[in-house]
């Protein structure tokens, strides 16, 4: 149980890590001084695996083959990755994508610094560089100019080059990129393009069994097997009722957040309130139901 | 000082001026005007006003009411009345004349009805959230329907209109779920299911003892014990509500010589079966049957075994063209060989199977997984055998199978004359003298415009030439450029300009501008489009003709632009005939096809705007956009042969684009009515329509309107 509290991760990269001016020269030059060491997974993040993913993405890295990661969302995508960084003994550089990010936010940029310019890594060249693990979630939020960016360096080429440096990087064996998608929400607009997915090789993520998911709540939560089988039932229910009222089903990360909150002592029907049902929907007849589903269970 | 109130005479010439056309000798306003002589002023406004309101849907309707709004303002206040007006209307509207008329009639019984409703709970209240709580506890969709009688024939569950046994609203709340789930549990548990083999029907079982209405009774007590343990294992939650709610009404006592059945059919693996053993055990061995459960209702097998011989007909037609689809789906066999392939399911109970998982199906050995729509098939057939019988095991041959798709809700055929087909919407109506909604008024169809191969889009490209080449250039200049912002805080590359500006201004001592990058601006035009053109018998003409120029100018200037765009076309004859023509859809591109329906727009019958609006509103809704755009070309007032003319159509299609506005979608009209300025105002607001005075400018002037609209 121990084990799921304060766990160190592969670290987020947050893009304000790469601070835009840093004019003063009195300032040490944190932007540069990033150490590999804080991106390693140092312990075994809990993973239970679905199927095979966990061979078939070693067979893919040893094979220097890219991945896709595709599912729906709270389905455990970024968990993998991080388990697999671990079992890989690999930094891993995870950049969450949104629509304002731009290659060069991937690749790197400029800065002044003191009165001359300084290039400054992007978190993509930096896991280039150290061959890392470099995760992009969510890659289709990003703008479209953006994925063409890791088209060379997703097929046996394995370049990145850097226009503005007028390098061209080479990535080392250990270096793999993952990429990460959910086909369920997403609108015409924001398909991802053929080009870009056939360098992939692709591993598809869904809820896990039940009685898998049982496990993972109880091992996250440190919950009773009784009350975790119930949350997993609901969430069941939820999942009936995707397309009819409700966009997506419970996913198994809010059953881990409802459970954390049962074994903190709230009450059953109000930790899954709170946890599940609102976190659904708004829409007051389906809040009502959602509720209703609860109460039979618990 | 109030006005004094009307007296008899007085009101009676009121209420004969609206309701002369069902005034007789013999049946005349002097009773009504009587009666309501007593009121005060306030309250004759109140029923004038509506006399004169129904009388506009109906004479008689009118004079019913007249009749009995007395009785009904000494029974309820003003608030309680209006509600009972609209539920009468409501009634006329859809049942039509005399049930209407009982409605009316029928006022003391509404008035007890809503006094109840104080610790009651009516079944419109409760029916949305139920509906989404069964789809919620799994198993196949059943439809909720307000009835007299509780009861399920599996497919749909019928609830009383209203309850009040219970001291609260809630309670009586916990009552609706407790009846509903009950029955879901008797669909869902078994209490039908019968093995592929197992030729005895269960009304047949019954009838076979000497007193069926008995054996019916006694087996619907033991499937309760059974019933309920199943829920009590799995939804322990509900079946201590559902106890609760028992011991308010009084508790159940089953007699000793039961004993024996409690215990077994409270075990884990109790069927149906073991309670058909104990009916004919205890047919003879006791006189005693306990008391139902307040939500057990009384099973209807005819009802029950009709429905599930047509449903069983139905999936298995369904199953093996899905099991078609899927072994012919497989990369390796070729297209035919399904015939002859050997297929094996799991057939281990549902129970057993995890109800979210993927059933096990296996071709010659491979497994294969359902697609999820055949999942829940599986369950559906599952649920009434126990299995999938092996009958249903035989991939449908390639002959076309015509599946139907078993009323998913939206089809309503009691309102439709036309053709049953799936291209049927069905919307509600506003009807400004109610205030209220028409329910489910009008029937909407989407069909293609017949295509047509004149060659009239050459033509209007060749006459228009030195046009569409200004349109393409102005349409360009309009494109979402890319920019390179100077100046900015944030952005990819370095602003030298800015950066030495900024040194220089940290030399000389003053503060520095944080702004030093360049960014790279991409404007995505983020736009979506509908078009609707009127395809109504005005049109005819060079107006038509018109629209067509005026629909390929502004095709040619979009394809440049690159927004989303849609075209549809609309036309219909009374509220069950309303008619949309798809001329190009949102995805579609500008080809041939689309082309060739522009040619074939021809004008039709009339012109019911606001069904249109509501649908084409739901069509944006899918579409992801910053801004959606809905454009009317018309030639006129929204008009329609029943009665949907004048103000009520301009109000019903004013109520439409309010409520597309709600849904963030901007509406503008573009008309050649020169009067149009009487009644657009009206409908779209002040700036949101241009009226174009010669027809022939329209074809220049659309897409030039749609500039301005979007820059």
């Amino acid at each position: 149980m121990a084990k799921a509290r304060g766990r160190p991760r592969g670290r987020l990269v947050d893009l304000a890590y790469f601070p835009a001016v840093i004019l003063n020269s009195a300032l040490p030059m944190q932007a540069t001084a990033r150490n590999t060491d804080d991106y390693m997974v140092t312990e075994e993040p809990y993973y239970a695996a679905q199927g095979q993913e966990i061979e078939l993405f070693e067979a893919a890295y040893t094979n220097r083959i890219p991945v896709l990661v595709k599912g729906p969302t709270g389905c455990g995508k970024t968990r993998f990755m991080e388990h697999m960084a671990w079992r890989l003994r690999r930094p891993l550089i995870t950049v969450s994508c949104h629509d304002d990010l731009t290659a060069s936010d991937l690749v790197g940029r400029y800065l002044i610094v003191g009165g001359e310019t300084k290039w400054v890594d992007g978190p993509l060249a930096h896991a280039v560089r150290v061959g890392g693990l470099c995760y992009l979630d969510e890659i289709v939020e990003a703008r479209k100019d953006t994925t063409v960016v890791i088209h060379p360096l997703a097929d046996d080429r394995r370049l990145l080059p850097i226009e503005k440096t007028g390098e061209l990087l080479s990535a080392p064996l250990q270096f793999c990129l993952a990429i990460s998608y959910n086909p369920g929400y997403q609108s015409v607009l924001k398909d991802l393009k053929q080009s870009t997915r056939q360098r992939f090789v692709a591993l598809e993520f869904s809820y896990p069994a039940a009685d898998l998911e049982q496990t993972i709540v109880e091992k996250e939560s440190g919950l009773s097997g009784d009350i975790a089988a119930k949350l997993v039932r609901f969430a069941g229910m939820t999942r009936n009722l995707k397309g009819s009222g409700l966009e997506e089903g419970a996913s198994t990360r809010l059953l881990v957040h409802a459970a954390k909150l049962m074994a903190s002592g709230v009450a059953p029907r109000t930790a899954c309130q709170a946890a599940i049902s609102e976190a659904l929907t708004d829409d007051a007849e389906m809040l009502t139901a959602a509720n209703e589903l609860c109460a039979s269970l618990f | 000082m109030p006005d004094r109130p009307l007296t008899a005479e007085e009101l009676e010439e009121r209420l004969e001026d609206d309701l002369d056309p069902v005034l007789s000798t013999r049946r005349t306003a002097e009773g009504p005007a009587l009666a309501l002589a007593r009121f005060t002023r306030a309250q004759q406004n109140f029923v004038l006003h509506w006399v004169s309101v129904i009388v506009k849907t109906n004479s008689e309707m009118g004079f019913q009411f007249a009749s009995q709004v007395p009785i009904a303002l000494d029974l309820m206040d003003i608030e309680e009345v209006e509600k009972w007006i609209i539920h009468a209307m409501d009634v006329y509207d859809k049942q039509g004349l005399y049930p209407g008329s009982r409605a009316f009639q029928a006022v003391e019984q509404y008035s007890c009805a809503l006094s109840e409703r104080v610790v009651g709970i009516g079944f419109e209240e409760v029916e949305v959230v139920l509906e989404r709580f069964l789809r919620g506890l799994s198993g196949r969709p059943l439809k909720l329907i307000a009835g007299d009688r509780v009861f399920t024939d599996s497919e749909r569950i019928f609830l009383p209109a209203c309850l009040a046994s219970l001291g609260s609203p809630g309670r009586n709340f916990s009552l609706y779920k407790a009846m509903a789930s009950f029955l879901w549990a008797q669909t869902r548990y078994g209490t039908f299911r019968r093995g592929a083999e197992e030729p005895t029907a269960l009304s047949a079982r019954c009838d076979a003892y000497p007193q069926p209405e008995r054996a019916q009774r006694l087996f619907e007590a033991l499937e309760a014990i059974r019933l309920t343990a199943c829920i009590e294992r799995d939804l322990s939650g509900l079946y201590r509500e559902m106890m609760s709610l028992q011991r308010e009404l009084g508790q159940i006592v089953h007699p000793s010589s039961w004993s024996g059945a409690l215990h077994r059919l409270r075990r884990r693996n109790a069927t149906v079966r073991d309670s058909f053993e104990f009916l004919s055990e205890l047919y003879s061995a006791t006189d005693q049957i306990p008391q139902p459960y307040c939500f057990q209702g009384r099973m209807q097998l005819e009802a029950v075994e009709s429905a599930m011989q047509e449903r069983q007909l139905r999936e298995k037609e369904k199953f093996r063209v899905a099991l078609k689809r899927l072994v012919d789906g497989q990369p390796d066999t070729p297209v035919g060989v399904a015939q002859r392939s050997r297929l094996e399911m799991d057939q281990r109970p549902l129970e057993v199977l995890n109800e979210q998982g993927s059933k096990v199906l296996t071709v010659d050995g491979q497994p294969l997984i359902p697609p999820a729509d055949m999942q829940a098939l599986m369950r559906s057939i599952w649920q009434d055998f126990g299995e999938i019988p092996e009958a249903y095991l035989v991939p449908a041959g390639s002959a076309p199978y015509w599946v139907d798709n078993g009323g998913e809700g939206r089809f309503r055929e009691d309102l439709v004359d036309g053709p049953r087909d799936d291209n049927a919407y069905v919307y509600n109506e506003w009807d400004y003298r109610r205030g209220h909604y028409r329910k489910d008024w009008c029937v909407l169809r989407e069909t293609d415009v017949h295509p047509s191969d004149e060659s009239f889009v050459e033509d209007t490209l060749t006459r228009y030439s030195a046009l569409v080449g200004q349109l393409r250039r102005t349409f360009e200049a309009l494109r979402g450029e890319d920019r390179l912002l100077k100046r900015q805080i944030d952005g990819s590359d370095i602003d030298l300009d800015a950066v030495v500006e900024a040194s220089a201004d940290m030399r000389a001592g003053m503060e520095m501008s944080e702004r030093i990058f360049t960014k790279f601006n991409k404007s995505e035009r983020n736009m979506a489009a509908v078009f609707m053109v009127d395809m109504s018998g005005s049109t005819k003409g060079w107006i038509n003709d018109a629209e067509r120029e005026a629909l390929v100018l502004l095709c040619e200037a979009l394809e440049v632009l690159g927004d989303r765009y849609a075209i549809y076309g609309f036309s219909g004859i009374t509220r069950k005939q309303c008619c949309l023509y798809r001329i190009k859809r949102f995805g579609e591109s500008y080809d041939n096809g689309v082309k060739r329906r522009i040619t074939g727009i021809r004008p039709h019958d009339y012109t019911r705007m606001g069904v249109i609006i509501r649908h084409l509103t739901g069509l944006l809704r899918h579409i992801d956009a910053r801004t959606k755009l809905l454009v009317t070309l018309s030639d006129g007032k929204p008009d329609d042969y029943d009665g949907y003319r004048g103000e009520y159509g301009v109000e019903d299609t004013r109520q439409a684009l309010i409520e597309a506005k709600y849904e963030g979608v901007h509406p503008f009209c573009i008309t050649i009515d020169t009067e149009a300025h009487a009644y657009l105002p009206r409908m779209y607001g002040a700036v949101n329509y241009v009226v174009i005075d010669e027809v022939r400018k329209l074809p220049l002037k659309v897409a030039d309107i749609y500039r301005s609209l979007t820059s």
